[in-house]
């Protein structure tokens, strides 16, 4: 049952719920992160901001660190050439998550308001800045990578330095940027207006009254660009799915539309993205109902719909070449060894379940609303 | 060709940003276990005291804790953004403890050290017990997990390589999991972490003591961490000579080399106490010796021999000879040569493989290379022996220092002396950063004494880079250090400034700068 083959296939599904995992949990606090400064207009009101979700950020970042021993673990070329090639976006994302741990641990520790404020826009920062950059990283794998690999599979890329940073940030890639990040505050503003202070629950109900359109829009947009303006790839000819894996024995070519092609093949992939369209759409109804739980549900599923589109669109691609397309890496001829990809199925059966469980504990403890009162009676323990 | 300058800057990142983790991983170790003692004490005595103590030093475990995710992100990407082919050549085995850590502990402190800090009041008393073990549990976790990694780094069990894939695959992942030196590895560094806590914990008290301040508080904390670190520091030594003992078994070289064997001794061989090596001509210059003590430390008998560097040196040139043929043999297989013969001739010389690598630094094409520069990758495979001579013997001679004032402390606190006896008080103030000391220098022994290789006899360091440019380093490298050192400045700051208010920072009224004392402006705390 647990045939080479299907434990490719089993992984590609296993990282991207490890991917959508980061981004409901984590993208919920580097949206609240987001939209810190605007929806708190004083000291204890961003207190309150932070404090809904003080207790989770760090375990809620794991689902990035485990999805880079993931993607480590099961597609050690799609590791090793990303992180590479992606090296300077990848120092933006790490220094900007830098001011996560100390932004939350250390701002309210001293009095002083300009060391308050400036941790303040550090949490901002560290917000924004990995939203976008994750964002324009698949704005770009959609559109090629500029790499090959050599005889001994070490991955080489085109241009370095600035020089293969700017081209990253093209037209496509930022929408792709602006999608990630309208996503992750739309998902943060529903958290707020569940978790926060009635004062701060209501500013973030009039952020959700635009970033619910936005959401949709941008990326509807975005799939039309990819249609009209996009060569996808497509692969010719290949070794069989179970074979060892050699990225360089497959034929691939660039076509128009190509990134279409699952649909052909498999019609229900068409309900990605249309839940990626309409939930966010219901998040908003529901927010402006009232039932910001619902509401956070609905964005979750949305953000399942759009990061799913993604994936489903390129697959069997993860990282697709645009100087030496035989090289791109798949699904197929990526992996780690069939033993490997064995243990590492078993190790994710076994604990991810329990982390969720002992997770949902963790929230169930710590619910109910964050208000001003319970800030300024704790103000020497709150965050 | 192999640029060495881009290889050493790339040594130098690994080196920099895993240093600067390490300076916060050991303090989470061991204050974790420390905590969880103090919490235990308050359930089961009900004394506020312990409380206070619990609730004090979490705000300090919190300030490092920071710190240590802050640094530990850079690592779970550091392999594949700087150490690309690295990460392709032993993904498959690597990797996987990599991910599991993330999985089994990573998860498992982080959600709870959220409760641990801001879910005191939500909690029972025993359920919150609970919180901070399961914080404890998780951080010791992921040390066993990353250790496991490095182990293999240092002694690549259960993997073979593949020609077909290029890569090391995984053959038995129990193997990986329980490599001998993982283990000793694991045992030795959490007690390295649990003696640094109990330093920390005791010299912060005996600063409290010296200053006469909080004193049921302070003495408290004084005997749980002279116990605790009694121990650890104890464990901390037994285990040492239990690596020492495993380096005898798989790392031959890196035991020669930390105590500048440079020949084979007759069996027991001699311990050099002190000695100056002479890289260069390949002897020491002067020696102290106790005689038999090496062949008892690494063989735990008296009639097996120590291999001496010059004698590894000569084994390895026959393996470099070996991987000629490998690397030869392992070109045709990757040209689509499929004949029977050419396959079991690699299948014969794999092992060397890494060996004929090394001579990647001088030629091409291994098969090419000439006497000498057979000779200069064999010698190649010895580590620069004066720094990993003197880095082990300046750790060994902490870790007895720092048992020492353990010792006495508990001695002196259970005798009831300890205020009678300030100069050791203020010994314990100063000697806070030596387990520090003790740990990176213990790193720099395990880490520098494992090259050339960055996987043992398996794959050189200089092979293992990215395809970057100088460039590119020498930019990220500036961007971590900036940061990380600012934000350093700022840990010590605001962990100098909480020690010195001590308890006070809870805000119970029940303190030093609480009561009477009129409160200065410095002192005014946030928090
Ligand atoms: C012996 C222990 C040890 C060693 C050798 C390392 N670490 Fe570490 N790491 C820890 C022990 C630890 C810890 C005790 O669990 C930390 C330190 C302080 C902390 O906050 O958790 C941590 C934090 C930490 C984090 C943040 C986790 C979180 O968000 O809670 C990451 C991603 C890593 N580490 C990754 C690494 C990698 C990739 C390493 C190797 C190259 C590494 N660490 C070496
Ligand atoms: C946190 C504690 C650690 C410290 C202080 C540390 C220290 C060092 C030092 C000093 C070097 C440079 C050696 C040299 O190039 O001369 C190095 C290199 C390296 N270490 Fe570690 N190390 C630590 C943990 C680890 C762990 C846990 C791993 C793997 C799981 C690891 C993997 C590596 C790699 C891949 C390199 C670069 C390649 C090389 O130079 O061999 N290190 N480390
Ligand atoms: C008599 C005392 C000690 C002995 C005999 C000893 C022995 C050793 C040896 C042989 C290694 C190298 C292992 C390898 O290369 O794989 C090592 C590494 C190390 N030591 Fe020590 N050590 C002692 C004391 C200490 C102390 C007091 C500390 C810190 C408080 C410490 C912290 C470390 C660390 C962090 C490492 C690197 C991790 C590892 O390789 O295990 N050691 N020690």
């Amino acid at each position: 049952m647990l045939d080479y083959e299907t434990l490719k296939l089993v992984w590609w599904v296993l990282v991207g719920v490890l991917l959508i995992g980061f981004a409901i949990a984590d993208g919920m606090d580097m949206g609240v992160g987001m939209l810190l400064p605007f929806l708190g207009k004083n000291d204890a009101e961003r207190r309150v901001i932070i404090n809904t979700v003080g207790p989770h950020w760090d375990g809620n970042q794991v689902w990035l660190i485990t999805a880079g021993g993931a993607i480590f673990a099961a597609w050690p070329a799609v590791y090793a050439a990303a992180f590479s090639g992606f090296y300077l976006a990848m120092l933006l994302v790490l220094v900007a998550l830098f001011f996560r741990p100390v932004g939350f641990d250390y701002r309210s520790k001293l009095e002083n308001p300009k060391w308050r404020n400036a941790w303040d826009w550090g949490l901002f920062v560290g917000g924004l800045v990995p939203a976008l950059i994750f964002g324009v990283a698949f704005g770009n794998l959609l559109q090629g990578v500029p790499f090959h690999l050599d005889r001994f599979l070490k991955p080489h890329f085109e241009g370095s330095f600035i020089w293969a940073l700017l081209p990253l940030l093209n037209p496509f890639a930022l929408l792709a940027g602006a999608i990630s990040v309208a996503m992750l505050a739309l998902h943060g503003a529903l958290w707020l207006q569940m978790r926060a202070d009635t004062v701060i629950a209501d500013r973030a109900r009039s952020a959700i009254g635009s970033l619910g359109l936005v959401v949709p829009a941008a990326f509807a947009l975005g799939g039309i660009w990819l249609w009209l303006g996009i060569d996808g790839y497509r692969i010719v000819s290949e070794p069989a799915h179970s074979a060892l894996p050699n990225p360089l024995a497959k034929e691939v070519v660039r076509a128009a539309g190509a990134w279409f092609d699952i649909y052909a093949k498999l019609p229900v992939a068409m309900l990605l993205p249309i839940t990626g369209l309409l939930m966010p759409l219901a998040a908003r109804q529901l927010s402006r109902a009232g039932r910001p739980g619902i509401g956070f549900v609905a964005s979750s599923l949305g953000m399942t719909g759009i990061i799913g589109t993604a994936g489903a669109a390129m697959f069997p691609f993860l990282l697709p070449s645009s100087t030496q397309p035989n090289a791109s890496l798949t699904v197929w001829d990526a992996a780690s060894s069939h033993l490997t990809l064995k243990i590492m199925f078993f190790a994710v059966l076994i604990f991810l379940p329990i982390v969720l469980a002992y997770t949902l504990w963790a929230y169930r403890a710590m619910w109910g609303r964050v208000t001003l009162a319970q800030i300024e009676a704790n103000k020497h323990s709150a965050y | 060709m192999i640029d060495q300058t881009f290889v050493d800057l790339s040594r130098w990142q690994f080196a920099a940003v895993a240093m600067y983790h390490f300076l916060f991983v050991p303090l989470t170790l061991g204050l974790s276990w420390i905590l969880v003692i103090m919490e235990s004490v308050y359930v089961m005595t009900g004394k506020e005291v312990y409380r206070d103590m619990s609730r004090f030093w979490t705000k300090l475990f919190a300030i490092n804790f920071a710190l240590g995710v802050t640094t530990g992100l850079t690592m779970e990407f550091q392999f594949g953004t700087n150490w690309a082919y690295y990460s392709h050549y032993v993904g498959d085995v690597f990797g996987a403890p990599l991910a599991i850590e993330g999985l089994m502990a990573f998860f498992l402190e982080s959600t709870f050290v959220g409760l641990l800090l801001l879910g005191r009041d939500r909690l029972t008393k025993v359920k919150y017990l609970g919180v901070v073990f399961m914080t404890a549990l998780g951080t010791n976790l992921s040390a066993l997990w990353i250790l496991v990694a490095n182990g293999w780094m240092q002694n690549p069990v259960g993997a073979e390589f593949s020609a077909e894939t290029m890569r090391m695959e995984m053959t038995d992942f129990w193997a990986v999991l329980f490599n001998p030196v993982a283990q000793v590895k694991f045992i030795h560094t959490v007690a390295a972490g649990y003696v640094t806590a109990s330093m920390f914990v005791i010299g912060i008290s005996a600063w409290y003591i010296l200053k006469g301040r909080d004193l049921a508080f302070a003495k408290r904390s004084f005997a749980v961490a002279a116990g605790f670190g009694l121990a650890s520091a104890l464990s901390v030594i037994v285990l040492g000579d239990e690596s020492g003992y495993e380096l005898g078994d798989v790392q031959k070289m890196k035991l020669a080399a930390i105590e500048a064997e440079w020949h084979t001794q007759q069996a027991p061989a001699n311990f050099n106490v002190i000695a100056l090596p002479d890289q260069e001509n390949r002897t020491n210059r002067f020696e102290i010796q106790i005689p038999w003590a090496m062949g008892l430390i690494a063989t735990r008998s008296l009639d097996k021999e120590v291999p001496g560097i010059t004698e590894l040196v000569a084994k390895n040139e026959i393996r470099v000879r070996s991987g000629i043929t490998a690397y030869a043999t392992l070109e045709k297989l990757r040209a689509g040569d499929k004949s029977e013969a050419t396959r079991s001739l690699f299948d014969q010389h794999k092992r060397d493989l890494g060996y004929g690598l090394l001579l990647k630094r001088y030629v091409e094409d291994p098969a090419k290379a000439s006497e000498e520069q057979i000779k200069k990758a064999a010698w190649d495979s010895v580590p620069y022996v004066p720094y990993l001579f003197w880095s082990f013997r300046i750790m060994v001679g902490l870790g007895f220092a720092m048992l020492g004032m353990f010792g006495l402390s508990f001695y002196l606190l259970a005798r009831g002396r300890l205020e009678q006896n300030r100069w050791l008080l203020h010994l314990l103030v100063w000697s806070i950063p030596l387990p520090w000391l003790a740990c990176e220098l213990g790193w720099f022994v395990a880490e520098y004494g494992r090259q050339p290789w960055a996987i043992g006899e398996v794959l050189p360091t200089f092979l293992a880079t990215s395809a970057l440019t100088t460039t590119d380093i020498i930019t990220s490298m500036a961007a971590y250090l900036v940061f990380y050192s600012v934000l350093l400045a700022i840990e010590m700051y605001l962990m100098f400034r909480f020690a010195r208010l001590g308890p006070s920072s809870l805000h119970t009224g029940r303190y030093h700068h609480e009561r009477g004392a009129p409160m200065t402006a410095r002192f005014q705390p946030a928090e």
